[in-house]
């Protein structure tokens, strides 16, 4: 029988809050799922959700106000468990009086690597993750990109068996999203665990098996990322451009939104191939076909809207 | 036990790059001013004057670096999250402590070491040779040393649990109160209640005794220190230490961090 | 799990760090006691330099060093040392908060005393006071202090009468001051004017130490007067006898005494080997005498 990678049960956490610390806030309500082994894991939510929360609990970073949590069947409080893990945090911040390369020598310090060792990963880390002509210059003037580069280097630097990435495409530019995408999907190849949290739906979407929603504190769903979503189009957009002169395309303009000299124009499915023939009929160039996709926001916002019926079970007051 | 190394290694680091040592400067000009101009306002006790100003500097400036850098070791680890990171690797927190205040003890063994130097520099140059009373300056700098020592796991310890400012004020009060101890023990001539005298000579044990490491006066006047109180102050700095890192240890290890 | 570590704090490593820390102090204690024995408690004896030194905070450095007056008062007395260094930390307080009455008052008394009583430095009591007088001369009792100073340690009544006078004109000043310096011109000291002068300091001062030192010589008085009471029995049982009695015992069988007289600790007096009424070497009295006597 394997064991789960990350093993989550009935996690909850309070904060206190409030004058004199008399009140508490929950930020994580009874959590409990698994991530297998080799899977990787989307952890979807907007801010204040509690998805760095429960990583932060995971990483023993805070503790937990009542349930438990395994990690390759160890529990979170034994820290030598952590020489299978590595760990990205929020917004990461790193010592900035270090260069890039001593930071990740220091770190790699701990998993008692052999000073050759340490400067051969060093090396071929910062490689990785583009920062091989950087890799001499202090922290302290990196741009926070850059740091994003560094944190997911220093996480991934002793080839951990399970990964845990707090947004990992945060602070990035396209290109730097790219490569980390490429980098979090080499992972996956060499069957490693990854668990990361994201609020951008497409990150999810291209990486993971599975995602988990979490939305005040709470888990609202697990599954594929397109069954949590509920991939079922709204739509179609058809984008075109049109001679305004033309009586024949009054009717269709009049539907159709205008932006610089485009229009667009949202049609049930169904009346897809029927819209498309009148456009052709009124000479109309259509640029772009599309489906139209409920945004993760807006499901996000669906699932705020419930969960504030149930507001009150939030706030849990003390004593 | 090398992860403590790695810690108290870098936490040197740090602070060489933040020009900690940069006070060295200071002390050097002093000892210079001093060496020059004391012949010309004192006869005969010259090289008493450095060396009291030398070891007081010497002090003054190690307590100052102990409070102040002692304070933020682990606070601004929290507080720029620079933890996060680290305690996700295979390091207990107690670990992390210890190295933290390993570090900085270094950093200041290093500082004092160079102060010191820097001390019988102006002493030479004021004496033209020196005696074999000097030693005892090497003993009131170590004694120096083993203060700043428990200073520094004193503002390790509240930094653990309370904001930096306040953790500066406690520590510095501590430091005073222990600088009174002889004065909470022999309140026998006052005016108050035995109960009150027991209270303050029991409390008088728990608070550290900074008037142990104190044998600047001897320093000064060459005055030979027994070996065997070497040996004591050495005892009781390390277990001074060791208790309060102890529970140190235990807050720490105990707190969420933000 | 996490409650383990903080009960082997509490009841290990506490417990036996202190037991260790309390060990050390010990025989820390007695090493330095024998480095320390010449520097004593006062670091710095220029008044001036701590003054510079303590900025705006001089009235406060005052108090301490005020405080550790009382305590080196406290230490020294009970072991009857020495107690040299009374005056720098008398000069010290005092300069730093020059209001400081009680630093005077309790300095008139214990620089005067002589060994090992006091410090034995009249000289300095009555600088001391004089300085007092000159940063709080509405306050008439530094005069009485003054006065005090120079007729029980300097013998100088002329003076001590002088500073009765001057006191009596200040406001508020009590209108014995005035006789009492009338009495001293005329009388010189007799046992009744130190008795009222003791008696006073003993109902007007409010600190422990000086009301303790005036008691001891009230009581040393008392037994200068039954002392004297009793010289004369003796001689009035000489001459009925023509012997000197060798003992209280043949006073009372002759009848010139109904009992056996006692001191105010309850020791009865007994007979010198010169003959004359002595306080019982058995008496707590005894010490005293030998520590304060000098009337």
């Amino acid at each position: 029988m394997t064991v789960p990678a990350i093993q989550i049960e009935d996690l909850t956490k309070d904060y206190p809050a409030g004058f004199l610390n008399t009140k508490k806030k929950r930020s994580l309500e009874s959590l409990t799922m698994q991530v297998e082994e080799g899977e990787a894991f989307g952890f979807l939510g907007p801010n204040g959700a509690g998805k760095s929360t429960t990583m932060k609990l995971l990483m023993g970073i805070i503790f937990p106000t009542s349930g438990s949590a395994k990690i390759l069947g160890r529990p979170i409080s034994d820290v030598e468990m952590h020489k299978d893990i590595g760990y990205l945090p929020e917004q990461p911040y790193f010592y900035d009086y270090l260069t890039a390369s001593e930071l990740l020598d220091y770190f790699a310090r701990f998993y008692g690597f052999s000073a050759a060792e340490r400067k051969a990963r060093v090396e071929k880390m910062l490689k990785k993750v583009g920062l091989e002509t950087a890799g001499k210059i202090q922290l302290r003037k990196y741009s926070k990109g850059m740091l994003q580069r560094v944190g997911l280097a220093q996480a991934i630097l002793h080839q951990p068996k399970v990964v845990i990435l707090d947004e990992p495409m945060s602070g990035l530019d396209p290109i730097g999203r790219r490569e980390v995408r490429d980098i979090i999907l080499e992972l996956k190849r060499d069957g490693r665990t990854i668990l990361f949290s994201t609020h951008i739906l497409t990150d999810a979407e291209m990486l993971c098996d599975r995602v988990g929603v979490i939305v005040g504190g709470k888990l609202q769903g697990v599954g594929r990322p397109d069954e949590i979503v509920g991939l079922k189009a709204q739509g179609m957009e058809i984008l075109f451009e049109a001679d305004t002169g033309n009586a024949k395309t009054a009717a269709i303009l009049a539907k159709a939104a205008k932006s610089g000299s485009r229009y667009a124009l949202h049609v049930p499915e169904e009346s897809l191939y029927l819209t498309l023939d009148e456009l052709k009929a009124a000479g109309a160039k259509i640029t772009s076909v599309a489906q139209i996709k409920p945004t993760l926001e807006e499901y996000f916002m669906h699932l705020v809207e419930k969960d504030r019926a149930q507001a009150a079970a939030i706030e849990v007051h003390g004593k | 036990m090398s992860r403590i190394l790695s810690v108290a290694l870098n936490t040197f680091r740090e602070a060489v790059r933040d020009r900690v040592l940069y006070n060295l400067v200071f002390f050097a000009l002093l000892m210079m001013v001093a060496a020059v101009f004391v012949g010309q306002i004192s006869l005969g006790i010259e090289s008493t004057i450095i060396v009291s100003l030398g070891l007081s500097a010497i002090s003054i400036i190690g307590l100052l670096i102990a409070v102040f850098i002692g304070v933020g070791l682990v606070s601004k680890e929290m507080e720029k999250r620079t933890l996060y990171a680290l305690l996700a690797k295979p390091v207990r927190r107690w670990e992390f402590l210890v190295g933290k205040f390993g570090g900085l003890v270094l950093t200041l063994t290093v500082n004092t070491m160079a102060m010191a130097a820097g001390l019988f520099l102006a002493l030479l140059f004021v004496k033209h040779s020196f005696e074999a009373s000097d030693a005892t300056i090497l003993i009131a700098v170590y004694f120096i040393l083993l203060k700043i020592a428990i200073v520094v796991s004193l503002a390790l310890l509240f930094s653990c649990f309370t904001s930096p400012l306040l953790a500066i004020l406690f520590t510095a009060g501590l430091y005073v109160a222990g600088l009174f101890i002889h004065e909470m023990r022999n309140l026998s001539g006052s005016k108050v209640s035995p109960a009150v005298q027991a209270f303050f000579s029991w409390i008088s044990y728990i608070l550290p005794n900074f008037e142990n490491f104190n044998v600047m006066a001897a320093a000064a006047h060459g005055k030979a220190v027994p070996g065997i109180l070497i040996l004591q102050n050495t005892a009781y700095a390390a277990i001074y230490c060791a208790i309060v890192l102890a529970a140190a240890s235990v807050v720490f290890s105990r707190r969420n961090l933000k | 799990m996490s409650r383990k570590p903080i009960a082997i704090l509490v009841l290990f490593v506490l417990p036996l760090g202190f037991a260790g820390i309390w060990r050390l102090q010990h025989s820390i204690d007695t090493q330095l006691a024998g480095l320390r024995e010449e520097r004593d408690e006062v670091l710095l004896t220029s008044p001036k330099v701590m003054k510079a030194l303590s900025l705006e905070y001089a009235p406060l450095t005052a108090d301490i060093y005020w405080t550790r007056v009382v305590q080196y008062y406290g230490s020294r007395h009970e072991r009857a040392e020495h107690l040299d260094n009374l005056w720098p930390l008398l000069d010290l307080a005092t300069t730093l908060d020059p209001n400081l009455i009680p630093a005077y008052r309790f300095g008139s008394t214990f620089l005067a005393e002589p060994k090992p009583a006091g410090a034995g430095q009249p000289e300095h009591a009555v600088e001391l006071i004089r300085r007092g007088i000159r940063e709080n001369p509405e306050y008439w009792r530094l005069y009485q202090d003054l006065g005090n100073v120079y007729y029980f340690a300097l013998k100088d009544n002329e003076k001590a009468a002088e500073a009765y006078v001057e006191g009596s004109k200040a406001p508020g000043a009590a209108s014995w001051m005035k006789l009492m310096a009338a009495r001293i011109v005329e009388r010189g000291d007799t046992l009744e004017t130190s008795r009222y002068l003791w008696t006073e300091i003993y109902q007007s001062s409010q600190d422990p130490s000086i009301r303790e030192n005036a008691k001891v010589h009230l009581i040393l008085l008392k037994t200068d007067d039954d002392l004297q009471h009793l010289d004369a029995l003796l001689d009035e049982y000489e001459k009925k006898t023509g012997r000197r009695a060798a003992n209280i015992r043949e006073l009372v069988q002759a009848g010139i005494l109904s009992g056996f007289p006692a001191d105010p600790e309850g020791v009865p007096y007994v007979i010198g080997e010169s003959g004359q009424a002595e306080l019982n070497p058995k008496s707590p009295l005894f010490e005293k005498e030998k520590m304060y006597r000098r009337f």
